[in-house]
């Protein structure tokens, strides 16, 4: 039984079985990514154990192929049963070894990838300096302490934990917080109190002027969603009433609990540094006579406190920084303005494992085809 | 010798062909259009010869650049077309195949540019326009009004000016569309209306359209700008003015400010080459210039007096203003524009990928025929003649290189071009192993589809465009690029080779026959084509594999992130998924020979979506390649590849290569096969 079970999960049907289904995984998650844009895609098909289909009307989801993950574990499982159950080490098998030890290496450095990577963005004006970047995607509610004076106390509530009718306490505030309605996307309007009949999105601060429109949840590559929250606060002296919070709104809002003031506001989340980064000059070159942009670079001072560093670089498109484990790269500028840079922000501890891969996977098959080919020809002159 | 002459009589001639497209081309006409032809201007961000403008703006608005002045009228008549028209022969007809005692004048590009720029009444009534939707064509009430080539039609400005309005509000509706949700219609009015906008801008880029006298035209403005100036300050401060001055001034200053918004190429170079080499301007801006500064630029002058002796026939003139503008030019320092106007213009009339494909064809036919007339003349002739197309390929290939500094992939034109190139070189190397004609039939028909399907890509405009700032990069297009390309080549030589052996398998006994096999015993065709398909399936996998991951190394130096589930990143995997399949399958036994053949051919659908399917998509990072008028071939190619696979799927008994093929037991069999050939080994 165990015999049985150990050939089959090493045998080269199952390889080709599972190299085929990730062939149809990747078609049709290319082909979905029409539909249901690129981010809801990967996490539909690809970073997933399966991917699920709803019939329309339907009330279960019918799970339709293995996902990304799934595949990905079972061909490693296959592989690796494969060397132990079938492959003994012989040198006429280097390039066999070379390449199957670099795709395992590749595929586990992708799996922490994902696992490990943290993307965000930096936004930077000239002059401007920052010790943060934010993330473009998920958000936090915060309450801002500015009462000392060297450094202001933040303390942060991710997204993930926004749902509506959850009560939190977290244990650095002296108050509750209760989320009485979570909109994973919204809109929000001005209200005008003699046209609208809707009521105010909330009781207190500046949710007063405003109407809250719940939206469908963003799918397209470049759309984002912006949430919104109403909450509500508990504990002594804290304020009544409800308050809005989203990410449309630039200013934060003042609240005062017990005698103390706090900034709340429900913005991308941030990540700190213990260095920070000023722009000095953004170019934006175009071809001659035309509109089209031939390079972007930002010219950048990096100052670290912490090691006395203070040096200027210059980024540019396919020239990133690299710093501290972190590699900043010229993602984009504000169309109209040409003292605006956005740099995208990436931690991503595996970064090295497709380089080393790819060397060795190369060698590997080049190994083991050039002695293929130097058979083949060796045997013809030989006739 | 005497055994040999007959191919190597077929290949030098062709080899004669080609080289007479390299010789210089001399201005043998009064007019020294070619000198004209290589003036360095500016247009889509970079310096080119007036006669890629010309060559390009006729690819956009006619979709050819040979532009007849006769050709057949509505009753059998033949003559120049303008005559036809009055006389009302309509609809025309351009010159047939068979029409061999017919040789229409025709217009090169740029005689056509010069044309509309200086006899605008004239070059209206050219018929450049191509418009082939049924229903574009009745709406705008011009069916049968035009000039038919093979099924294509052609009208000229004159015909669609009353309507211009429409068609332009028509092409707003679409244009406020994305590409992919525009209705057929709409895309004919969308293409229809930006080709009469090119038009219009290249007939105000030299002189403004209604001047009759540019040159005399330009000594007066001159004259005019200082007092015209004070005049206007002078009405400006409420004082009393030189009305005449003003109004003349005036309206100078609106003609040219119209010239200046409508011209095409920028034609006047920088004041000082020395400081700065890329501020060009179009002649309207320059004008405008003069306004404030007096000051006439020495171009604007030679343009203006090249157009006014062109217009006026004065051939003399017109070359004299070339000449003196050339070493205006020279003396300015711009050497370099000169050169690369020059070296442009001689790759515009080398047109290397043109003549590639004409000696394709021929060893094309070569190569079928000797399939069923196995002669050694006629492999050696086809081989000969695809190593003559060969170099002329590779030739242009460097040439476009050298001219835009660039490795041979920067977008979908060179990719095919490239693809081209790299499968005619594995089939040559294929027909030198067997020297039976079969890799000079794949090498010749891949190298003459993937050109033609670069010609139509040409169609969009400006192959040597200038790249979007992300692919500024020669390291990652000189090794990503090329690599995966490398991979495409090898990828549909594989899928072809595979379709070549179910065609022959099912169609006749071809597949019995013996070549010249590994060792010493010589083996069967099908054999052969069996070790050659892996051994190519290798190699791309190789190419794909390394170009892909190269292509994601570039994404982390450039995007900040190794791999994104992006379209054109799903497609380059998905030829390695499928190589990958290919290979444990053939390792584990799963497929035989016919099993093999099916897989590769399977590749080529697998490759002709990540080449161009994932384009088609509209989405992700890489889409700036996207196009739309490919899909239907894509989907008749993928249909075509299907039909093929299924070949395997005849029964053994009925394949004309008998029981050759397919898993049958070896060659004991084989030699017993009626339809078996053996010929004599050769002697090594």
């Amino acid at each position: 039984m165990m015999r049985h079970a150990l050939k089959f999960i090493s045998s080269l049907r199952l390889t080709v079985a599972l190299l085929s289904l990730s062939l149809v995984l990747v078609f049709a998650g290319t082909i979905a990514q029409v539909e249901y844009g690129l981010w809801d895609t990967q996490v539909r098909f690809f970073r997933s154990l399966f991917v699920y289909w709803k019939p329309a009307g339907g009330e279960f989801a019918i799970p339709v192929l293995p996902g990304g993950y799934l595949l990905g574990w079972a061909l490693l499982v296959n592989l690796l049963a494969a060397h132990y159950v079938r492959f003994k080490f012989a040198w006429s098998k280097l390039g066999i070894f070379l390449t199957h030890f670099g795709l395992i290496f590749l595929l586990l450095g992708q799996f922490f990838t994902e696992q490990m990577q943290v993307e965000s963005s930096m936004r930077l004006e000239e002059g401007q300096s920052k010790n943060y970047s934010e993330a473009g995607r998920s958000t936090e509610l915060v309450f801002i302490d500015h009462s000392n004076s060297e450094f202001d106390e933040v303390v942060a509530i991710p997204q993930s934990q926004l749902a509506s009718g959850r009560e939190l306490a977290p244990p650095k505030l002296p108050f509750q917080v209760k989320i009485e309605e979570f909109h994973l996307n919204s809109r929000l309007r001005q209200r005008a109190p003699m046209m609208s009949t809707n009521p105010p999105a909330a009781t207190q601060g500046i949710g007063v002027q405003a109407e809250l429109i719940p939206a469908a949840r963003a799918t397209a590559m470049d759309a984002i969603n912006v949430p919104s929250a109403i909450i509500s606060f508990k504990g002594d002296g804290a304020p009544t009433g409800t308050w809005l919070v989203s990410l449309n709104l630039d200013q934060p809002q003042t609240i005062t609990v017990g005698g103390k003031s706090w900034d709340t506001a429900l913005r991308f989340t941030r990540h700190y540094t213990p260095y920070s980064i000023g722009l000095l000059d953004f170019r934006h070159d175009k071809y001659m006579g035309t509109e089209k942009a031939k390079n972007f670079s930002s010219q950048v001072r990096l100052t670290n406190p912490t090691t006395g560093e203070d040096r200027e670089t210059l980024i540019k498109m396919n020239q990133p920084l690299r710093y501290a484990g972190t590699t900043y790269f010229q993602a984009s500028f504000e169309p109209g303005r040409d003292d605006i840079t956005i740099l995208q922000v990436v931690r991503n501890p595996a970064w090295l494992t497709p380089y080393i891969s790819v060397i060795v996977i190369g060698l590997g098959l080049i190994v083991q085809f050039s002695m293929h080919l130097f058979k083949f020809v060796n045997r013809r002159k030989s006739s | 010798m005497k055994k040999h002459l007959s191919w190597i009589l077929i290949v030098a001639l062709f080899g004669l062909y080609a080289a007479s497209t390299l010789r210089p081309r001399k201005d043998k006409g009064e007019f020294h259009v070619q000198s004209f032809g290589g003036l360095p201007v500016v247009l889509n961000g970079r310096v080119q010869p007036l006669d890629s403008v010309a060559i390009n703006a006729l690819l956009m608005i006619r979709g050819n650049t040979g532009l007849p002045l006769e050709g057949n009228g509505a009753n059998g008549s033949w003559g120049e077309l303008l005559e036809l028209q009055k006389q009302g022969a309509v609809p025309m007809r351009e010159r047939a195949w068979y029409q061999f005692s017919k040789h229409p004048k025709k217009f090169k590009p740029i005689e056509w540019l010069l044309e509309a720029a200086t006899d605008p009444a004239l070059a209206d009534q050219r018929f450049i326009f191509s418009i082939d939707h049924p229903d574009l064509k009745s709406e705008l009430r011009i069916d049968g009004k035009g000039l038919d080539r093979s099924g294509l039609t052609y009208f000229n400005y004159s015909q669609l000016r009353g309507q211009r309005e429409k068609i332009v509000a028509d092409a707003r509706v679409a244009g406020d569309k994305k590409a992919e949700e525009r209705s057929t219609y709409e895309k004919a009015a969308f293409r229809l209306a930006n080709s009469m906008v090119i038009y219009e801008r290249i007939k105000n880029s030299f002189q403004p359209e209604h001047s009759h006298n540019f040159a005399q035209e330009l000594a007066e403005y001159t004259k005019v700008t200082t007092t015209g100036r004070q005049a206007m300050t002078n009405q400006q401060a409420g004082k009393e003015y030189d009305k005449a001055a003003f109004d003349q001034l005036m309206e100078k200053a609106r003609s040219y400010s119209f010239i200046g918004e409508m011209a095409y190429p920028l034609i006047i170079p920088p004041q000082d080459a020395k400081h700065d080499r890329e501020n060009w301007k179009n002649l309207g801006a320059s004008l405008i210039d003069t306004a404030r500064s007096d000051v006439l630029h020495p171009a604007a002058k030679s343009y203006a007096a090249m157009m006014t002796a062109y217009g006026q026939g004065k051939a003399a003139d017109f070359n004299g203003a070339v000449a003196e503008y050339r070493r205006w030019l020279a003396d300015n320092h711009f050497e370099a524009e000169l050169s690369k106007g020059a070296r442009e213009l001689f790759f515009n009339n080398y047109a290397p990928f043109k003549t590639s494909i004409a000696i394709y064809i021929v060893a094309f036919l070569l190569a079928a025929f000797s399939l069923f007339l196995p002669r050694p003349a006629l492999f050696r002739g086809a081989a000969g003649l695809i190593l003559l197309g060969l170099v002329v390929h590779t030739s242009g290939l460097i040439f476009r290189m050298v001219l835009e500094g660039r490795p041979p992939v920067t977008n979908l034109y060179s990719s095919a071009v490239f693809i081209g190139w790299g499968t005619v070189v594995l089939g040559l190397v294929i027909e030198k192993f067997w020297k039976n004609g079969l890799g000079s039939l794949v090498a010749s028909f891949v190298g003459v589809i993937t050109l033609i399907i670069a010609h139509n890509l040409s169609l969009d405009g400006d192959t040597m465009e200038m790249l979007q700032a992300v692919l500024d990069t020669n390291i990652w297009l000189a090794t990503h690029v090329v690599v995966i390309t490398l991979g495409y080549s090898a990828m549909f030589l594989a899928g072809l080779l595979g379709a070549v052996y179910l065609l022959l398998g099912v169609f006749t006994p071809k597949l019995n026959e013996r070549v010249s096999g590994s060792g010493s015993e010589l083996v069967t065709v099908g054999k052969a084509i069996t070790k050659i398909v892996y051994g190519i399936i290798c190699f791309a996998t190789i190419f794909s594999f390394v170009g892909t991951v190269l292509g994601g190394i570039w994404a982390d130096q450039s995007w900040g992130r190794f791999w994104g589930w992006d379209p054109k990143e799903n497609g380059a995997l998905l030829i390695v998924l499928w190589c990958a399949v290919i290979l444990h399958a053939r390792w584990g036994g799963l497929v035989r020979e016919k099993g093999l053949m099916v897989l590769a051919v399977f590749g080529n659908v697998i490759t002709a979506f990540s080449w161009f399917g994932v384009n088609m998509l509209g989405v992700g990072l890489h889409s700036y390649g996207f196009m739309e008028a490919a899909f239907k071939w894509l989907m008749a190619f993928n249909a075509s590849q299907l039909l093929i696979m299924l070949l395997a799927a005849v029964p053994q008994q009925y394949w004309r290569s008998g029981n050759g093929p397919g898993g049958a037991p070896p060659t004991a069999d084989r030699t017993q096969s009626k339809t078996l050939k053996a010929p004599k080994p050769r002697p090594a």
